[in-house]
């Protein structure tokens, strides 16, 4: 089942000069297709200004697209009776940890979205036991937000959403602004949330490691889906990712480059043992 | 600076006031203060005074970090106790040289007048000592709800108090940032008059207040994405029910007002020292 699909999605923003003028158009997501089955793993990659950040906000209807259309779980997200259903079916973690917790102790805010959802009290109470237990911060259900390290703030975030079930989580930039301890426990929270409760992930990120797992690859440049497919398809491409200006995984540069000077190593290596694998084969 | 502050803070302790409903707290604070006003005699006094003491003892607050509380206010404290001694002119004069004159009437009021300031101030910081400020707003909430038929928007009220005080240690925080970024960067914040060092608090405030909005909309981006409309259909992770100790409270808090209203009233215990 289509979660996510687009048609020729367009977004434009209004240019505007110090006194509210309009001087311009800009196209910030330009005819993009995307479409993300059931339970899969997507990633867009992209450079800053690239719009995948515009396209996520899409999902989640924050913004609506300026034309074509963004169907969400099967509704159409221009639609101003779905909005509600649309946010309750695509939940949004977004990049700055302090700016998007909402309570002064951990699972009150956990409890902010079936809040808002009209959950009744008990079931409230059970979905923010599951969803803390989920990414592992029961322990500190008491505590206050500002005490947490990036990394447990997120997770918090992330916790929050899925108090709400959504059948889909888009997560725009989480690691941005964390320590690589912080992005490795937010990664690890985001593949058992997959595999324990089967939820779509969509990730936007500039961070080739992150996406190696992904079933499905998208990158944009200037509004454009520019490349599509596996990720090992995708990384096999590194002097086109070079030109968008993505770096590819360390592994997947050094494989790519001995293959330049004569080894003979397979294409989109991805994985540190893929590259042992195949260096310990070469003799 | 504002972390020095005790009043407004929260005490954790295990005690039946902690645990009281906070509308039953919020109310009864109200009644004490009322209170504080009924009467104007020694017996009074007395009547509030133990039921101050009694309400602190079981509600586990040191009383030295109550005292801690009252710091802030001394300066207001011997103000009006200085204008009511002095200007205050009834009874016999006591003292008179040049023009001050100190007259019984004056002492009187100035010393009833210091301890009602102390006891209002005593007591509603023990609300804020005993109550978590979620509990404080939701309490609030409940208790003006009836306002909303007048369209006074309770619940955005409430809402917008709980985020302030989620967000004061982040911009505490990033205040210290800024300042720390502008001392590298050659900001004197120290020297200087009274004025200049209000202007040097320019560049503190100036990418405080923008990163302040940016944040603003940040979270309202976040918290409509979670769903958020306005407290319409909105159900309650942590509901207020009245138990049995609150009713008892309420009791407990009614029968003092009226004890401290009849005994200051008809039993007017006039001890005086003079």
């Amino acid at each position: 089942m289509d979660m996510v699909q687009t048609e020729k999605l367009v977004f434009e923003y209004e240019k505007r000069d110090e006194e509210g003028n309009v001087i311009g158009v800009s196209r910030a997501v330009d005819e993009v297709d995307i479409d993300v089955q059931e339970g899969q793993f997507i990633a867009i990659l992209g450079h800053n200004g690239s719009g995948k950040s515009t396209l996520a906000k899409h999902i989640n209807a924050i913004l609506v697209p300026t034309q074509g259309t963004m169907w969400v779980n099967g509704r159409n997200t221009k639609d101003p009776e779905e909005l509600w259903n649309v946010r309750q079916s695509a939940g949004m973690v977004f990049q700055n940890p302090d700016n998007q917790i909402i309570g002064t102790v951990v699972e009150e805010d956990v409890g902010f979205g079936p809040e808002n959802l009209g959950v009744p009290t008990d079931e409230i109470w059970q979905r923010v036991e599951d969803s803390l237990r989920s990414v592992g911060m029961i322990e500190y259900r008491h505590h206050s937000p500002n005490k947490l390290s990036g990394g447990q703030k997120q997770r918090v975030a992330i916790a929050g959403v899925v108090a709400m079930e959504p059948k889909c989580i888009v997560l725009d930039e989480p690691t941005a602004m964390l320590d690589p301890v912080g992005r490795r426990e937010v990664l690890k929270t985001v593949q058992k949330l997959r595999e324990q409760k089967k939820v779509t992930v969509i990730l936007i990120t500039h961070y080739m490691e992150e996406v190696v797992d992904a079933d499905k690859i998208y990158v944009m440049d200037h509004g454009h889906v520019v490349m599509e497919g596996t990720p090992r398809e995708i990384f096999s491409r590194v002097d086109e990712l070079k030109s968008y200006r993505l770096d590819v995984p360390q592994v997947t540069l050094l494989a790519d480059e001995l293959r330049k000077r004569g080894l003979k190593i397979p294409d989109g290596i991805l994985k540190k043992e893929e590259l042992v694998e195949a260096l310990c084969q070469l003799n | 600076m504002v972390r020095d502050i005790t009043i407004g803070q929260y005490y954790p302790a295990k005690s039946v006031v902690h645990r009281l409903d906070p509308r039953v707290k919020l109310v009864s604070t109200l009644l004490y203060l009322i209170s504080l006003f009924l009467f104007r005699s020694i017996s009074g006094y007395l009547v509030a005074t133990i039921f101050l003491v009694t309400v602190i003892r079981i509600s586990r607050v040191p009383f030295s970090f109550i005292v801690r509380g009252l710091k802030p206010v001394v300066l207001l404290l011997m103000i009006t106790v200085l204008f009511n001694l002095f200007l205050t002119r009834s009874g016999d004069v006591l003292f008179h040289a040049w023009i001050i004159t100190i007259t019984e009437g004056g002492l009187v009021t100035a010393v009833y007048m210091a301890v009602r300031l102390i006891y209002l101030i005593i007591g509603s910081s023990l609300m804020t000592f005993t109550t978590t400020p979620n509990e404080l707003t939701d309490g609030i909430e409940a208790l003006l709800h009836p306002l909303n038929k007048i369209r006074v928007p309770v619940h955005e009220v409430a809402m917008m108090m709980s985020i302030a005080l989620r967000f004061i240690p982040i911009l505490l925080e990033e205040t210290d940032k800024i300042m720390k970024a502008q001392i590298a960067r050659g900001a004197d914040f120290e020297s200087g008059n009274i004025i200049q060092r209000a202007k040097s608090m320019i560049p503190i405030l100036v990418p405080l207040f923008v990163s302040a909005f940016r944040r603003a909309n940040d979270l309202a981006m976040a918290m409509e994405a979670r769903c958020y409309r306005g407290g319409e259909g909105r159900t309650k992770m942590k509901p207020l029910h009245y138990k049995h100790r609150d009713y008892t409270a309420y009791a407990i808090v009614i029968i003092y007002v009226i004890a401290v209203f009849a005994i200051g009233r008809y039993l007017p215990l006039h001890i005086w020292i003079f």
